[in-house]
């Protein structure tokens, strides 16, 4: 404390040597450790610590069957990433149905969060309830139930009913982050619309569908992301469509190759484009 | 009146008669809303009509209806009772925009991803206005609202007296029938009000729009106002102009809430001819007020109202055809340009006494010192 105070030595006189004076004070401060700064900083290394080793095996030009211990660098995976037409397929399979999630789960969930924020109906506190336990009640459950669904309803599982039960999940997701955009829109910006000439739709078209727009990205990206690596709904569900991660499970036993690295990087690579898009295009609405 | 047809029949028939319709009228508006089990009336049956160019305000206290009866107006809300006339025409049931009136919201409600001139031009483009046509109103009215090169702003990168004026000019460049502006100055600071107070007043008087002006501050109402409506608990109180309703009250409520009102209770002591007619306050005085409530007999207990810049204070009786009632000074409080003198009478009310601080006769009344109440019987009324 005291040792910040004291700033330059008190004896120097005033026609010393003046330049290096407020050099050495400026310096003295710096030596104390910015702990935001470092934390920051571990939270960052713990989360793509994995993300650095899923990179870097898809550079790894493994002895045998097994990508686990660094054995040198090669540009081959990505000229060869097509290798298994099982594994293209199923990577196929899992962006097309993640695209598909995220457009339903994202209209869907725009219009229940534009319900729930905006009007007061009967049922309302029974949709939340709904929306929430479908959010917290274990995968597991959840597959389980949809598949005896389609059972029971003589549903053939397949590419669709992986859909509808990823829509399903994902819905929610999207309804509570728009929800809670909805609910801090000020009302008077509708009537302002209204009160300017603009009928209903207009108003929603003008007004309301671009003051929620970040926030449907964001509820479809997460939809997106959801429906890409889900696992455990998607074995109950998905009959005998293979999407990327039942397939990369399935080969765990023979030795996952390397493509599944490459095409795991390029996803990852994606999600971030994506990301900063949509961070760039919510700076520059605001 | 009640006729379907009457909507599309009246104004031509008032043109016909050589009367132009008012631009609002209200018969009969009444609004409740059911929250739960029980109704609250927030508008209990009002009766107006704004004529086309007037400057009119609706004033009162917070909660009086105000905004309600505004918001049936605009057309966000449907009366339960009564109807809506705009330009003589019903309007009940057509929605908002189908209506010619605009409105200047209090919290603005600026779109926020549209820059100031797409705001403006927002009501023109619904109106599918030709596009040359709109970019020369749009910069016409945000000239007149001192705005031009901000055109290209965002909302957010402008001050609230600038958002202020980028609101009226959206709902100016649509030369609406009516403007309505729901306490427009609320959300700015004392200074900027006032100067807003004026500009807004230049502004209605160049282009000659009807406003409607909801405020629950007095001085606003009665500096900018043609009109007043005085409101309070869902009715009006008194309709009349700024000076009538400051002058002559009609009610103790307007008395009260407007401006500081002196009411005296008493007891009304004769009721004959023209008047001035003499009113007991108690403990012997007796006043003169110039006019009685309708209906008022000798014996009626009535309330003396009388401004406190309207009474003269001396030390000595000055007699004459006055009223002259003597007190006891209980406070005095200086403010610059006059002094505020809180005087209590023999039966134990107070009056509130207002002097300017002219030069050549000052007071020497302190605390404790007896002083004598004069003022003319014209300038003092009973009020039920
Ligand atoms: N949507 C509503 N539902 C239920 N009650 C309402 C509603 N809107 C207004 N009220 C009630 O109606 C009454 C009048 O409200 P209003 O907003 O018109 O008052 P106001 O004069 O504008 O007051 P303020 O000066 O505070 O804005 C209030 O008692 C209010 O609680
Ligand atoms: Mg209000």
């Amino acid at each position: 404390m005291s040792a910040r105070l004291d700033v330059g030595p008190p004896t120097a006189p005033a026609n010393g040597p003046a330049p290096t004076t407020p050099g050495t004070a400026r310096t003295r401060p710096r030596r104390h450790v910015d702990w935001g700064r470092l934390y920051t900083w571990l939270v960052l290394a713990w989360l793509f610590t994995p993300i650095l080793f899923m990179a870097a095996f898809s550079f790894n030009d493994p002895a045998g069957k097994h990508n686990i211990t660094w054995q040198g660098f090669t540009l081959r995976w990505y000229g060869d990433i097509l290798a298994y037409p099982d594994l293209t397929q199923a990577m196929l399979n899992s962006v097309s149905i993640a695209l598909l999630t995220m457009v339903g789960a994202g209209t869907l969930g725009t219009l229940l969060g534009l319900a729930l924020g905006r009007f007061s109906f009967r049922g309302k506190q029974l949709t939340n309830l709904v929306m929430f336990s479908a959010i917290s009640a274990p995968e597991v459950v959840l597959g389980a139930a949809l598949l005896s669904t389609f059972l029971m309803a003589n549903v053939t599982t397949g590419y669709w009913t992986t859909v509808i039960a990823h829509v399903m999940f994902c819905v929610s997701f999207v309804a509570i982050t728009v929800r809670a955009r909805v609910i801090t829109l000020d009302p008077a910006l509708e009537e302002a619309a209204r009160d300017l000439g603009a009928g209903p739709f207009t108003t929603f078209r003008l007004i309301t569908l671009p003051m929620l727009f970040p926030a449907i990205m964001a509820g479809g990206l997460l939809a997106f992301a959801l429906s890409i690596d889900d696992y455990i709904i998607t074995t109950f569900v998905s009959g005998d469509v293979t999407t990327f991660p039942l397939w990369v499970w399935g080969s765990t036993r023979v030795g996952i190759p390397p493509q599944v690295n490459v095409m795991g990087t390029l996803l990852f690579a994606v999600g971030v484009a994506m990301a900063v898009v949509n961070i760039v295009m919510v700076r520059r609405r605001s | 009146m009640v006729t379907t047809n009457s909507s599309t029949e009246e104004p031509a028939e008032a043109t016909r008669r050589g009367e132009v319709a008012p631009a609002i009228g209200l018969e009969g508006v009444a609004k409740s809303y059911r929250s739960g089990s029980e109704t609250v009336r927030a508008v209990d049956g009002i009766d107006l009509e704004i004529a086309r160019g007037e400057f009119f305000s609706l004033l009162g206290p917070s909660g009086c209806g105000k905004t309600t009866t505004m918001r049936m107006i605009a057309g966000f809300e449907e009366p339960t009772e009564g109807v809506v006339r705009l330009s003589g025409r019903d309007v009940n049931g057509v929605p908002a925009n189908h209506r010619d009136v605009n409105m200047v919201f209090q919290s603005y409600a600026l779109f926020p991803h549209m820059n100031v001139a797409a705001n403006v031009a927002f009501g023109l483009r619904r109106r599918r206005v030709p596009k040359k046509e709109i970019k020369r109103r749009v910069d016409e009215i945000l000239d007149l609202v001192e705005l031009g090169p901000r055109a290209e702003h965002r909302p957010s990168q402008l001050s609230g007296g600038q958002q202020q004026r980028v609101a009226l000019a959206r709902a100016l460049v649509n030369e609406p029938g009516a403007l309505l502006l729901d306490e427009p100055l609320g959300a700015l600071d004392l200074k900027l009000r006032q100067s807003m107070q004026v500009e807004l007043k230049r502004i209605q008087r160049e282009v000659g729009i009807t406003f409607v002006y909801v405020t629950h501050d007095q001085g606003e109402a009665l500096t900018m106002s043609d009109r007043v409506a005085v409101m309070n608990g869902g009715l009006v109180e008194q309709l009349g102009t700024p000076a009538q309703i400051y002058e002559r009250p009609a009610t103790r409520f307007v008395a009260d809430f407007i401006g500081t009102g002196n009411l005296l209770p008493g007891r009304v002591e004769n009721t004959d001819g023209a008047g001035p007619y003499r009113v007991a306050l108690g403990s012997g005085t007796t006043a003169l007020v110039a006019s009685l409530p309708e209906g008022a007999g000798t014996g009626t207990e009535v309330h003396l109202t009388v401004r406190p810049e309207k009474i003269r204070i001396g030390v000595e009786d000055p007699g004459g055809e006055l009223t002259t009632i003597p007190g006891t000074v209980s406070e005095t409080v200086y403010m610059g340009a006059s002094t505020h003198y809180q005087v209590a009478l023999p039966g134990g009310a107070e009056v509130i006494v207002h002097r300017q601080n002219s030069s050549d006769a000052t007071l020497a009344a302190t605390r404790g010192d007896r002083v004598w109440l004069s003022w003319e019987p014209h300038h003092s009324y009973a009020l039920p």
